[in-house]
């Protein structure tokens, strides 16, 4: 071969090759998360203010850390209004979006997660039901693509006992007490009823189940039956207006309101403003604090509300539900991040970041770095469990804003963990799934 | 086997009688259109909401009085009532009733989107200045803002019967609305009427807005009590107010005797349907309603 052939060939190849290295080079450092959101219909306030602390917190990283690792997230919002068809049309609209298809998606209603979980599988896409969704799935070795933690209803539902046990002196003090518990008439509201069911029976209190049909705008009757039940407790399961007419009519019937406790999705400022000075003392089971006392909240407003890139309004930061949304973000970006460790700082596939999620380790030493120290709990996931089994505290409405007034509650892994394998089981098999083996994974 | 307590059936039984006074207020604005124009207005509910909605951003945003806040809403919805007459309605005259229906369809998804958009989707408290304090009489348990409710629904009730049946506008009013062609022959200007009847169901809406936004706070789900209005009248009957009263007493009734005995039983559910099956019910046995005129067309 002559040297002129050589360079000919050279040049060549550098025309073809040149193009091609740019494109590689050229494409985005981005990674896509499709956003499943609710900020109209009738669940709008309760949905606005999650999805404005989901987007706001992924403008943070993007503004304040550059991305993750150095890749820019990227979303798109997608308008369910909490309904489960539109949630399942927004999921298969953006779940092939971006240069690696979605990396995770967040459904934010159980009836939409329950659809996905199936789809999900298929499409190697993580589903993170934070704190919602199919309890059962917080087994990993049958559901090895859905991810519910910091903890599940029905591990909320035994925190709920043990504080009301403590409240009254020890769990001995249990036996003999009325407990009523007030659910949404769904597959949401009841998911607590078998854990509470199991846990009256153990502990000797007596369990009265009133069942609120949807939407819940007039409850009176049920509140004329808890007025003659006259229970020592009443634990809320409920959501949308539903909730706002409980603690209205609750005080309407003299009710103590600091023995009232909702659940983590039953007690959001929207909640309680409405019943006024009623709803002063009502309660409420959290997984992470209310209010802007946090350096994450700082940055929220240095890197977002100062540049003008606030997805809502300055005074919402804070609220109940819009630190659930920035909770459930940064759990998000922290299972890209862990993913990172394995497949390197790119953009990731959702089958990656499903690794991440499985491996995701978020200590107290990380909370502190990312601004959260206090402000929720460590989280460790492994294979068979992905729920983690987290603590649950409980905050109190003095009239203007959200209090803690609790520590961290342990819940009742022993009475939880053994119900929850058989239903995953039971909820594996039907969609034909067979058990992993979680050694071989390690 | 049910359990009777005779208090606790007592206590259902009146809060079931003050609950569907309650209903039979938003009913009223649903037949008075009815009984004006022959048009049924699917966007009632949302009429009572965007109604809460003006009266509780001039109390929350703008610090207003109660007393400004409430003539706000009565006098916006008026407004509306006319405005919606004139820019949308009028145009629908002599129209198929179907283009009647689906209009105000359409009307009541935009309504939905545009409070929200307008005032925000927060929840706003709407607080009256009454005592959240129940009365308890023997063996009642009477909320004051129930009571308030119901108070207004008869005074309500009971001015718009004697219009319809005393005064010359209201005869005027059923004139129209039992043929266009002859109320015009007659020398009745039907498009005034249409406007009034319009207005008049504003000022129940603002009614309704104010009694139940302070019951349940105002925001996107005020809407929903509309949905009650539809067994109310058709088992009262569409185009009668002594319907819209008798309908709401018995969906109120049925309401809160299904959650108190049956629902218990069964896990729930059956309190929000079984006023449906009633209607169901109505519909097949007589179609017309209790006091409904029989001419009566469905859609």
């Amino acid at each position: 071969m002559s040297l002129k052939t050589l360079w000919i060939g050279a040049l060549a190849a550098a025309l073809i090759a040149g193009p091609m290295a740019a494109a590689v080079h050229a494409q985005p450092k981005e990674m896509f998360v499709p956003l499943l959101v609710y900020r109209t219909g009738p669940f709008a306030p309760s949905g606005i203010p999650i999805a404005n602390g989901f987007v706001d917190y992924f403008t943070l990283v993007n503004e304040r850390d550059g991305g993750v690792n150095g890749v820019k997230l990227t979303w798109e919002e997608c308008e369910t209004q909490y309904k489960t068809d539109l949630g399942v049309e927004c999921y298969e609209k953006l779940k092939g979006k971006g240069p690696t298809g979605a990396a995770l998606v967040n459904p934010y209603s159980t009836g939409i997660t329950y659809q996905l979980i199936p789809k999900a599988a298929v499409d190697k896409v993580p589903v993170f039901s934070m704190g919602y969704g199919m309890t059962a799935s917080a087994d990993g070795r049958w559901f090895p693509w859905v991810f519910n933690f910091p903890t599940t209803y029905w591990s909320q539902a035994s925190a709920v006992i043990r504080y009301m046990a403590q409240q009254e002196g020890g769990t001995e003090k249990l036996r003999g007490k009325k407990i009523v518990h007030i659910f949404h008439n769904s597959p949401y509201g009841k998911e607590a009823n078998p854990t509470l069911e199991e846990l009256s029976r153990r502990l000797g209190f007596e369990l009265t189940l009133l069942a609120v049909d949807s939407p819940g705008q007039e409850q009176k009757a049920t509140w004329l039956q808890v007025r003659r039940i006259n229970p020592n407790w009443i634990f809320l399961s409920g959501w949308g207006v539903m909730n706002q007419v409980a603690v209205k009519e609750a005080a309407g019937i003299g009710f103590p309101m600091d023995h009232f406790i909702g659940n983590w999705w039953s007690a959001s400022d929207a909640d309680v403003i409405p019943a006024g000075e009623g709803a002063k003392g009502y309660k409420g089971a959290t997984f992470h604090a209310p209010g802007t006392g946090f350096k994450v909240h700082a940055d929220l407003f240095k890197f977002v509300y100062d540049k003008g890139k606030g997805a809502g309004k300055k005074e919402g930061v804070g609220e109940v539900l819009y630190n659930r949304g920035v909770v459930n973000a940064m759990l998000s970006v922290e299972a890209i991040r862990t993913a990172m460790t394995k497949h390197g700082n790119k953009p990731l596939t959702g089958a990656e970041v499903r690794w991440g999620f499985e491996n995701l380790n978020l200590t107290e030493p990380r909370l502190e770095q990312l601004g959260m120290k206090g402000f929720t709990h460590p989280v460790k996931v492994t294979c068979e469990d992905h729920e983690g089994a987290g603590p649950v505290m409980f905050e109190q409405w003095d009239g203007k804003k959200w209090n803690i007034v609790s520590d961290w509650i342990p819940v009742m892994r022993d009475v939880v963990r053994p119900k929850l394998e058989a239903a995953a089981v039971e909820e594996g098999k039907k969609l034909s799934y067979t058990e992993r083996d979680c050694a071989k994974e390690k | 086997m049910l359990e009777v307590d005779g208090r606790f059936f007592v206590l259902l039984m009146s809060n079931g009688i003050l609950i569907g006074l309650m209903y039979s207020l938003i009913a009223l604005g649903f037949v008075l259109v009815y009984k004006a124009t022959d048009a049924i207005n699917f966007a009632q509910g949302e009429f009572v909401m965007i109604a809460g909605f003006v009266v509780a951003v001039c109390l929350v945003a703008y610090g207003a009085p109660l007393w400004l806040a409430v003539s706000a809403g009565l006098l916006g919805m008026v407004g509306f009532g006319f405005g919606l007459e004139r820019v949308m309605l009028r145009r629908l005259i002599g129209r198929p009733i179907i283009a009647v229906v689906m209009a105000t369809i359409g009307l009541a998804a935009i309504l939905r989107g545009v409070g929200p958009l307008t005032w925000g989707a927060e929840t706003k408290p709407l607080a009256l200045p009454i005592s959240d304090e129940p009365f308890i009489v023997g063996p009642l348990f009477i909320p004051p803002i129930q009571l308030l409710g119901a108070s207004v629904s008869l005074v309500f009730l009971g001015v718009f019967g004697w219009f319809f049946l005393k005064s010359r506008k209201g005869i005027a009013m059923r004139a129209v609305a039992d043929s266009q062609q002859v109320a015009m022959a007659m020398g009745i200007n039907v498009e005034r009427y249409f406007a009034l009847a319009w207005a008049m169901t504003g000022v129940v809406s603002a009614l309704g807005g104010v009694i139940w936004g302070s019951m349940l706070g105002v925001d996107v789900h005020l809407s929903l009590v509309g949905f009650k209005v539809f067994p109310v009248v058709i088992l009262g009957g569409l185009d009668s107010i002594p319907g819209a009263i008798l309908g709401g007493l018995i969906v109120g009734v049925v309401e809160n005797v299904a959650a108190g005995y049956v629902d218990p039983y069964v896990g729930g559910g059956t309190k929000d349907f079984a006023p449906y099956v009633l209607m169901i019910l109505a519909l097949m046995i007589r179609p017309y309603g209790i006091f409904g005129k029989k001419i009566i067309e469905r859609v």
